[in-house]
């Protein structure tokens, strides 16, 4: 294995390309702009599902089940959430900075700061722990729900929900799996500038799911 | 016959050499190859569907008939729509899509040779998966469209819609990462001078595909995979009974897929054609800016015209009013391209070649198609038509008329570039004209019955309705095809080995692709040209036929010239099959699920850490 991974590093730029980019930079883009309208379908059925529930519990209202008396509070925690966002979007700037300190890898650094900037392994954790932890709060959250009483199962609102988040959950797995990916690839042989491309790439995926992930919390969570 | 058999040249298909046996095609990644494996596939699933086809029609060739069952029926009319659009057609495209988008730009491969044999095995084995059930009588039985609620498990409690929904998402994997490949080779693998506006119309066309296919696929995956967790986990996105759901949820999102896909199915046809009629015209492709421009149009009006399939379901006024002049809106480019095929036609020096006979049938038949297109684009008159053997009739114009006419001119015209031989032209026009006849005999008088109300999908009828005799004539006309299917095969894979050496360009054509050997040699282009002309063998300046020059040179392996070829490899199949098993599980067992993920995972982490290619020195 460490003969091929070495192989990885190998640019493919010698080939001529008709915009001077990696065709792995282009293809990144489409396959964005695919991702976009994936979501849009998934977050469209939730709006037109919002509020047609028959039965709760509910997101933003509360609700008395009509059978037992029982009454479900609003079910979305919103503060909790919200640390989490906050939480992803960090992991953002840390993305940022691993891939600046893999571009910059051969340029000399002198002060402590410098070197922590350049530290790609560090900034590389960073983000992945960061995502891990948007993920822990993710458990967290479908489980005190299905506590809670609402599971895909219960509502239009449950199945839309769990399917929608569910959905960008299942996108941050994918995108920490290729983060510890670049990692073991760091650690095997040192990620250097002219593996740029290779974080950039993973960079502009984290990005668009986090960025994702802001519409999503706006339209579910923060809008009534 | 003309089999007038000569020595192979140094470059012909028998003189592949190192790279023939079975093991060269499972492991191959060269996209000319990987073409040449859709093609075989495709016209397998296209007569297996056309098998199907025959059924229907002897089942409805009179009244009363009872040949077979009503539930089998069901599954050959699902069946036969499914396989015509997901496995015939689209791979049929995408022959072309592998073996002529680098070939016209100018390129020695798509821009992720890896990723074009994943597609490949992909399709092979979803093609597999959803056509097996046919043989047990339990194939999918919703219609091509799957319109739930019906296909939940509520209304369709059998594995029949199973497998309709894992196959149909299989086959969206194949078709986007297919997509992705095929529009980053067209933006970034175009040669020098090959500017947006030099690029030949079909690949033009492809580009616009590919971004349909890229917007729309998504949407059809989501609608898909609501599907499955309503069948699987009891969601309740279709669950209009006890959960409130809206009826109109899967029509919506299917048609926003759906007709975006109908251009999916067209559009690469009419690049073909617009290959083929400039080539025996001897005239280039009249108005090829808005040709260009009109295919970009349909494509961004075809994302707004989707409820025209659902004016029976009553949106209201407002609703119709804005999707039946989007409908109307969009003949229009569709329009101007038949126009300027025409003009390309006239006063050209024309050659009735078998090619040039199929591409004139699309532009005669397609517009048929495309004016029984506009009667419905009218809600009220609609509203009288759906439903019926009208939509039956204009359907089949269109995709009949349209995509497999002008698949047929796109391979009589492109075989001496697969193969390096010619067919042979008497018996490709026997094809024709047996072709042109079957097809107006058998979907002229759908015309009629529909009108007459007979509708779609009733696996019987009574007579007295006026209906008999069209019908009749409908189940006369499907009996033509097979003979001419036959007549087809038989010339190709005879021509195949015995046709008269083509060489490099055979009809005298001006694009890129006819300046290299036929066959191509694995690396395409011995120099990666420099263009200046659309057409560079017609028009271009020195610097083009100098190039053409040297790149039709015969003979000469990738090591003589030192370019580096990428490695041959089975792990896109492996992978593909690791997909297959997984999907598989999830009918059958938990353990394969689990088995199917190992494999893909262990063959995908061991492909994207090998290199696709010697290094350089
Ligand atoms: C001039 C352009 C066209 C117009 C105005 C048009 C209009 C329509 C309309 C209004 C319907 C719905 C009829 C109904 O179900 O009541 C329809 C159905 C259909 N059209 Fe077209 N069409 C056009 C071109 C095409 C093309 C180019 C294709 C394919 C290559 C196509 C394939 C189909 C198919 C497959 C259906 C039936 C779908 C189904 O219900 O199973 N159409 N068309
Ligand atoms: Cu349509």
């Amino acid at each position: 294995m460490p003969a091929s991974v070495a192989h990885t590093s190998a640019p493919t730029s010698h080939h001529y390309t008709t915009l001077g980019l990696d065709s792995r930079k282009v293809a990144i883009w489409a396959f964005i702009g695919s991702e976009c309208m994936l979501f849009v379908s998934l977050i469209s059925t939730y709006l037109i599902y919002k509020g047609r529930s028959i039965v709760g519990p509910f997101p933003h209202e509360t609700w008395t089940d009509p059978a037992t008396g029982h009454v479900f509070k609003p079910i979305l925690n919103i503060p909790v959430t919200s640390a989490s966002t906050f939480v992803l979007l960090m992991s953002s700037l840390f993305m940022v900075l691993a891939l600046a300190a893999v571009q910059n890898k051969e340029k000399p650094k002198h002060t402590r700061g410098e070197r922590v900037l350049g530290n790609s392994k560090l900034w590389l954790w960073m983000t992945a722990i960061a995502g891990a932890t948007f993920l822990g709060f993710q458990a967290f959250e479908f489980t005190s729900f299905v506590h809670e009483g609402l599971s895909i199962r219960t509502n239009l609102f449950g199945s839309s929900f769990f399917t929608l988040t569910g959905f960008h959950g299942a996108h941050v797995t994918a995108g920490v799996i290729w983060l510890v990916t670049l990692l073991a690839i760091d650690y095997r042989r040192g990620l250097g500038s002219k593996d740029s491309l290779l974080v950039d790439i993973a960079a502009l995926y984290w990005h668009f799911v986090d960025v994702i992930w802001i519409v999503i919390f706006t339209l579910v969570y923060l809008i009534k | 016959m003309a089999t007038t058999a000569r020595p192979a040249p140094e470059h012909s298909p028998d003189a592949y050499g190192e790279h023939s046996g079975l093991w060269s095609w499972l492991s191959t990644v060269d996209h000319k190859r990987i073409g040449i494996l859709y093609l075989y596939t495709a016209l397998f699933f296209f007569m297996f569907g056309g098998v199907e086809a025959i059924i229907i029609r002897a089942q409805l060739g009179a009244p009363n008939q009872h040949l077979v069952s009503a539930e089998f029926y069901n599954q050959l009319f699902t069946m036969h729509g499914t396989t015509m659009i997901f496995l015939a057609i689209m791979p049929l495209s995408a022959v072309f899509f592998n073996f002529l988008i680098p070939l016209q730009i100018g390129a020695r491969d798509v821009a992720f040779p890896r990723l074009n044999a994943f597609s490949y095995w992909v399709y092979l084995f979803g093609g597999i998966f959803i056509t097996i059930p046919i043989f047990f009588a339990v194939a999918p039985n919703g219609g091509w469209f799957g319109y739930a609620p019906l296909t939940t498990r509520a209304y369709s409690p059998g594995i029949n819609i199973d497998f309709w929904v894992i196959g149909l998402q299989i086959l969206g994997i194949s078709s986007l990462a297919a997509a992705f490949n095929f529009l980053t080779t067209i933006i970034n693998l175009r040669a020098p001078g090959m500017t947006l506006m030099r690029m030949p119309m079909f690949t033009w066309m492809a580009f616009i595909v590919q971004v349909l296919l890229v917007l729309a696929f998504p949407v059809i995956t989501i609608a898909l995979v609501f599907l499955l967790f309503d069948r699987f986990f009891g969601t309740n996105f279709y669950n209009t009974v006890s959960a409130g759901a809206d009826p109109l949820l899967w029509q919506h999102l299917f048609w926003i897929f759906g007709h975006p896909e109908v251009y999916i199915l067209v559009l690469p046809a009419f690049g073909l054609v617009s290959e083929v009629l400039p080539t025996y015209s001897k005239k280039p492709l009249f108005g090829y800016p808005v040709m260009v421009y009109s295919g970009i149009l349909i494509a961004v009006l075809g994302f707004g015209v989707w409820a025209h399939h659902m004016f029976a379901v009553g949106m209201g006024p407002i609703a119709d009013t804005f999707f039946g002049l989007t409908t109307m809106l969009i003949a229009i480019p569709t329009g101007v391209k038949i126009f300027n095929w025409i003009a390309t036609m006239a006063q050209g020096a024309i050659r009735y070649t078998t090619a040039m006979l199929f591409g004139i049938g699309l532009v005669a038949l397609f517009t048929i198609g495309g004016i029984s297109g506009i009667m419905h684009a009218s809600p009220p008159a609609d509203l009288q038509q759906t439903d019926t053997y009208f939509i039956v009739a204009h359907f089949h114009y269109v995709l009949f008329g349209g995509s497999i006419m002008g698949i047929f001119a796109g391979l009589y015209h492109y075989f001496p570039k697969i193969t390096g031989r010619l067919m042979d032209e008497k018996l490709g026009k026997i094809h024709f004209w047996l072709t042109f006849i079957a097809m107006n005999l058998t979907f002229f008088p759908m015309h009629f019955s529909g009108m007459l109300g007979m509708p779609r999908r009733i696996y019987t009828y009574d007579s007295g309705q006026g209906w008999d005799l069209f019908n009749a004539l409908s189940t006369a006309g499907a009996m033509i095809f097979p003979i001419a299917m036959l007549i087809f095969i038989y010339n190709f894979l005879v021509s195949r080995k015995r046709g008269e050496i083509a060489g490099s360009n055979p009809w005298g054509a001006g694009t890129l692709e006819w300046t290299i050997p036929s066959p191509p040699p694995e690396y395409n282009f011995a120099k990666i040209p420099t263009v200046t002309s659309r057409y560079p063998l017609w028009e271009g300046k020195e610097v083009d036929y100098e190039d053409a020059r040297i790149n039709s040179q015969e003979g000469k392996t990738a090591a003589d010239l030192g370019i580096i070829m990428p490695y041959s490899t089975i792990k896109p199949l492996l992978v593909a099959l690791g997909l297959i098993v997984m999907f598989c599980g999830l009918i059958s067992s938990r353990a394969l699920i689990g088995v199917g993920a190992a494999l893909m995972i262990f063959s995908l982490y061991s492909w994207l850490l090998s290199p696709l290619e010697p290094e350089h020195h």
